[in-house]
């Protein structure tokens, strides 16, 4: 066959890419499960690591469900929806429902006998989707501890959010103004900012951003405030 | 191969070693440039990057190399690309399976392999006109000749951008303690490119050949 006829060329072309395809969708669907898994294991991780608790890898559901005790699905109200699986809810997809639609995970953990309360949050840093995981303390209002990730911030600069000792800055901090007037009193809720050119560790609102990656730790502060504001209702009920 | 060459003759040997020094994809023909600034702030994913182009290179050369009596001469180029394309996807789907934690460090970097000029540069220049075997010489030599430079400027940004190396602190407390500071200039982008430029003044002037007349 004449090789520069145009028969042949589409013949070719159309052989290669049905090829390619099989083959690619092939190894994409074998390979999912065990993707996904990785995944749903790196969230729990993430989750555990707020209460400083580390998962050995083959043994991430058990630790998780020994200190889990609850998971909750709140509506806008604070009220509990008991219809949903709050660890499939996947904010992404969440985030952009009209807000009384929205529900709002949330993770009641146990370690020494004390309670603690997992926020998850999502938002849009400088180049892609971050998120992360917030525990508060007993009190709803110290953290205990926070963990960042990415999906593809500045190497070096916003990236450096998913390290530890950017979360761990966050420790000890609280989220309301004056522990007495409860959640939902105005302006009471302050949140925790993270704060470009650096803050006194005696501010309990505020972090040191990371000199380079303004615009990553600005949308860090704008992903705690907009998200932990959902749960102050469940918080003030509770 | 129509002659009786070996497989390891010296013609064949020094298809893995031009690319090393004096043909070097980055330092001599100056491709794959973006990559090489790109990723490498750490040593650690300049490793994997270079493992995943190793792979992505070879494969798609030989790919290549194979078909080279078959592909139209018209779209050839498009097919390069889908060869190509197939393959890094491969990787990617295989890191996020088994090296989750590394495809996540590498997040778009192993997509991008797709533009990296070196892969079509090397197929459209060399697996369209030899056989399977050069081609995978070629390939392997081309990505080793990547790697080494990948791996030296990330040596060199990240020891002097943060003080480490694969992660390990290599600069002791006791220097910052007397006010030493890691310069944060050397995890900018710009930096890659100054510091591959003095490679290449480096190579240049202890290899001679390399200097236009």
């Amino acid at each position: 066959m004449d090789r520069n006829s145009n028969i042949y060329t589409f013949i070719f072309a159309i052989v290669l890419v049905v090829v390619v395809a099989a083959m690619l969708a092939f190894t994409a669907t074998t390979l999912k499960p065990i993707q996904e898994n990785n995944v749903r294991n790196e969230k729990m991780q993430n989750i555990l690591t707020t209460l400083s608790i580390t998962a050995e890898k083959n043994a991430v559901d058990a630790t998780f469900n020994t200190y889990i005790k609850q998971q909750l699905a709140l509506k806008a109200d604070g009220s509990v929806d008991e219809t949903v699986n709050a660890f499939n809810i996947d904010l992404k997809k969440e985030i952009k429902k009209p807000i009384d639609q929205q529900r709002f995970p949330l993770y009641i953990a146990e370690k020494d006998g004390k309670t603690f309360y997992i926020v998850p949050l999502f938002g849009t840093g400088l180049w892609d989707v971050i998120w992360g995981y917030i525990a508060l303390e007993a009190d709803k209002n110290t953290i205990m501890g926070a963990v960042f990730d990415h999906k593809g911030e500045t190497p070096g600069l916003g990236a450096e959010i998913n390290q530890k000792w950017f979360g761990d800055m966050f420790i000890g901090k609280k989220i309301l103004k004056d522990e007495n007037l409860g959640f939902t009193a105005e302006g009471n809720f302050v949140s925790v900012t993270v704060v470009k050119g650096g803050t006194p560790d005696e501010n309990l609102h505020g972090v040191d951003a990371i000199s380079g990656g303004t615009i990553t730790c600005d949308a860090v502060t704008k992903m705690i405030n907009e998200r932990m504001s959902n749960y102050l209702p469940y918080f003030q009920n509770n | 191969m129509s002659d009786k060459e070996g497989l390891f003759s010296k013609k064949n040997l020094q298809l893995l070693k031009d690319p090393l020094d004096d043909n070097n994809p980055i330092s001599v023909q100056v491709l794959g440039i973006c990559s090489a600034l790109a990723i490498t702030v750490k040593l650690e994913p300049a490793i994997v990057m270079s493992i995943s182009v190793l792979f992505v290179l070879v494969a798609s050369n030989v790919l290549v190399s194979l078909l080279r009596n078959l592909i139209p001469n018209r779209i050839r180029i498009i097919v390069q690309l889908v060869i190509v394309a197939a393959m890094v996807i491969l990787v990617d789907q295989v890191l996020k399976a088994y090296a989750y934690d590394v495809s996540k460090q590498l997040s778009v970097f192993v997509g991008l392999i797709i533009t990296n000029c070196i892969v079509m540069g090397r197929l459209e220049a060399f697996a369209l006109g030899n056989g399977p075997w050069k081609a995978f010489l070629d390939g392997v030599g081309n990505s080793i000749g990547y790697a080494v430079i990948l791996i030296l400027v990330s040596l060199f940004r990240e020891i002097l951008g943060s003080g480490k190396i694969y992660g390990i602190q290599i600069i002791p407390q006791s220097f910052y303690d007397f006010g030493y500071v890691n310069n944060g200039l050397m995890l900018l982008s710009p930096m890659a490119l100054i510091v591959v430029g003095l490679i290449i003044w480096a190579q240049r002037a202890r290899n001679k050949k390399l200097i236009e007349k």
